[in-house]
């Protein structure tokens, strides 16, 4: 069972292996390090950058211009905001050129906190990116997803962000969520794909048979089905949303969590029948609360669902502050928690109009 | 030979010693050259005039474009490698560049019609202002507004080119404040990485002002083209004001980069001689080089035209494009609802979700 930066690695093989990507570059992307995460070992067309996001940026837009495939990595997200100019000419070349010129790059970063990271490898980017029309954007929960999501990134003739949730690169995917194709046992591929230690000038990868396996953009997943209050989240809240529903069920309470995967274009379906369902709503994600992507949602569902509702919506975001601390209790104390997340889904759940 | 570094107080600075190359033979243009190229640079003048003078009776909201730039920029667009595709050069200009687009046989009406912002302008459908063209077929990629930018993007068309060894090279052109910007030094440090040199010539329009500030006072470099130095990439500044030399010098500059696979960095001086644009005025100013009154003088010398046919000329060009300019008037604007089109390139309408 894959975790989540080998099913990204896997996507990005299969992506240069049959599906068109000609480059995949960044800072320390390329041999030896095969990137910060990992998430690009082994990789026949991976490339060091110079240390320069907007040039980064800019390659892959002229890369994708000239008729390439690239995916272009920042290291963290916390340092592509000196880059948002040219994600914003990504974003509005097809537009701005009336169709002459599209786009199709890949951009990923990983986002979020969870890893201790301090105040500048905490970031999220998701209200930022969800600014920037012209983009799809997506952020997987699982392995499988990742992978999913990556192939149909990869095949989109638009630019399509791919945000990785830091704190879930190294996590295994659960039973059922295998990638088509990987070896059952970890440890077997682990072997396979995972760059030894020390010398690795002479290691190739011995890639699994893989399927393709797409998860389209802009559908969303029911990871957990519940009828008394619908939790919008993706991303690294999944999982503790998850763990709180679980904990709430022992006292009745039955959360539905919607892991949304793509945040633009979003499954505006999927959030309709579950609001219609169960009346109740909470937006869960990281990023700082004000001009928050869950404030779009709740501002969408009170104009077009305001009489489903049986209680306020909530949203249960990152504290509008400057950064997020090193200490856990700092961070604990700036970013959505399992148990802030279980008393929020409880207390939604109790309202009464 | 090394290329006349001034011919008639041009206004390059001191050091167009960096003319310590050989930068292609310097000959004067036979006859049918010289005519050709001077009834190019004539048509381009007389349209930025026309395009003033829309802006002027209010068929326009703003104008900008490349008054004093023409003896650049008609050489350029004749030695172009115009075509689609990797192997046909691509062109990243800024707003300033209409003459070169003129000298590659774009239909001068069309910039007409986005000065107009008609839903016939082919470049941007009434959504862009003018001077921002694209044309795949010809490897234009859309410019746009934020300065500089073409430098960050320009590279990865020049990396697609060197990965592919295709016979095309990339062409990247701004104006002389836009070089202080990152993406300039992006260009330079990106194009001369050692053993991934970029077939990139990279042109900067030096007028001596970004809208109302001097070049004095913001530089520190003896001229713009020394920036390469310490990058081993050659570099040279010369008259933009004298199509001749701008013809030789962009030839061999274009050469290099052709044959060598290099990238070249060349500063043309030339003159604004409209202002920055209409919010300055659009005025003719009086006390720098006019570029085509001066090659005229040359032409009558070598008594390949007479004033009075120059005249002529000028009155029928003039009379051409203020035909145009009625028709286009009669053109349709833009629909309210063609803002939703070419937003993403697999469904030209906007999401339904
Ligand atoms: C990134 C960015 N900053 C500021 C502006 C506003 N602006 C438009 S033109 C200009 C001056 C550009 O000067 P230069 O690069 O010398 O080109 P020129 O207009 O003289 O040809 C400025 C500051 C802009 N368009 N983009
Ligand atoms: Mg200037």
């Amino acid at each position: 069972m894959a975790t989540m930066i080998q099913a990204i690695r896997m996507a990005l093989h299969v992506g240069e292996e049959r599906l068109g990507v000609t480059d995949i570059f960044g800072q320390d992307v390329g041999p030896p390090l095969g990137g910060v995460f990992t998430g690009t070992q082994g990789l026949e067309t991976a490339w060091n950058s110079p240390l320069d996001e907007r040039g980064i940026i800019g390659m892959a837009i002229g890369l994708a211009l000239a008729g390439r495939k690239p995916i272009a990595e920042i290291q963290f997200c916390d340092y592509a905001f000196n880059s948002i100019d040219m994600l914003k000419i990504a974003g509005n070349t097809y537009w701005a050129s009336a169709g002459d010129w599209n786009v199709p790059l890949v951009m990923m970063t990983p986002v979020g906190a969870g890893i201790r990271g301090s105040i500048y490898h905490s970031h999220s980017f998701d209200a930022q990116a969800t600014r920037i029309p012209g983009w799809k954007i997506v952020m997987p929960s699982n392995p499988r997803d990742a992978y999913g999501l990556m192939l149909s990134a990869i095949v989109d003739p638009n630019p399509v962000m791919f945000l990785e949730p830091k704190a879930l690169l190294r996590v295994k995917g659960r039973d059922g969520e295998e990638i088509p194709g990987e070896p059952g046992d970890p440890k077997a591929l682990s072997k396979m794909i995972d760059a030894p230690l020390g010398d690795r000038s002479a290691w190739k990868p011995a890639w699994p048979k893989l399927e393709e396996y797409y998860v389209s953009i802009g559908k969303a997943r029911v990871a957990r089905a519940g009828k008394d209050v619908t939790v919008l989240t993706y991303g690294r809240n999944v999982p503790m949303c998850l763990a709180a529903a679980g904990e709430l069920a022992k006292d009745g309470i039955d959360a539905e969590i919607i892991d949304l995967r793509s945040l633009y274009p979003y499954d505006w379906p999927a959030i309709k029948d579950s609001v219609r369902k169960t009346h109740r709503v909470l937006c869960v994600n990281e990023d700082t609360e004000i001009t928050n992507f869950g404030e779009h949602l709740i501002r969408r569902i009170i104009e077009e669902l305001f009489y489903e509702l049986h209680a306020p919506p909530k949203l249960l975001a990152g504290a509008h502050l400057p950064g997020v601390g090193l200490a856990d209790a700092l961070e604990r104390a700036t970013i959505p928690q399992t148990s802030g997340i279980k008393a929020a889904i409880d207390t939604l759940a109790r309202h009464q109009p | 030979m090394i290329i006349p570094v001034s011919s008639g107080g041009s206004g390059v600075p001191r050091a167009a010693a960096n003319m310590d190359m050989k930068l292609g033979t310097f000959t004067e243009f036979s006859p049918d050259v010289a005519l050709s190229v001077h009834a190019l640079m004539l048509q381009a003048r007389v349209f930025e005039e026309r395009l003033i003078a829309m802006y002027k009776q209010g068929d326009g909201y703003f104008w900008v474009g490349g008054p004093g730039e023409e003896a650049f920029n008609i050489p350029l667009g004749l030695l172009v490698n115009k075509g689609q595709g990797l192997d046909h050069d691509f062109l990243h200009l800024h707003y300033r560049s209409a003459a070169t687009l003129l000298a590659m046989g774009a239909d001068p009406v069309d910039s007409l019609r986005q000065m107009k912002n008609t839903a016939t302008d082919p470049y941007s459908r009434g959504r862009n202002f003018v001077g921002h063209a694209s044309i795949r077929k010809w490897n234009v990629a859309p410019i746009s507004s934020p300065i500089e930018v073409q430098f960050s993007i320009a590279i990865g068309t020049a990396e697609a080119q060197r990965k592919t060894k295709s016979k095309g090279i990339t062409i990247v052109q701004g104006g002389d404040a836009g070089t202080a910007e990152g993406d300039f030094s992006t260009c330079l440090v990106w194009s001369s990485r050692k053993g991934s040199e970029l077939p990139i010539l990279i042109l900067v329009a030096n007028n001596k002002y970004g809208i109302s500030t001097p070049y004095e006072g913001q530089h520190g470099e003896v001229c713009i083209s020394d920036r390469g130095k310490a990058f081993k990439i050659r570099g040279a500044t010369i008259d933009g004001n004298d199509p001749e030399v701008s013809w030789a010098a962009i030839g061999a500059a274009m050469h290099y980069v052709r044959t060598e696979r290099k990238p070249f960095l060349l500063e043309a001086m030339v003159s604004r001689l409209h202002g920055h644009s209409s919010a300055s005025g659009a005025n003719f100013v009086k006390n720098e080089i006019d570029c085509i009154a001066r090659f005229e003088h040359k032409l009558e010398e070598r008594g390949l035209l007479t004033r009075a046919q120059m005249n002529e000329m000028r009155a029928h060009f003039t009379a051409e494009l203020l035909e145009a300019s009625k028709r286009v008037r009669k053109e349709p604007q833009p629909l309210p609802e063609t803002i939703w089109d070419y937003v993403y390139a697999d469904k030209n309408r906007r999401e339904v979700n």
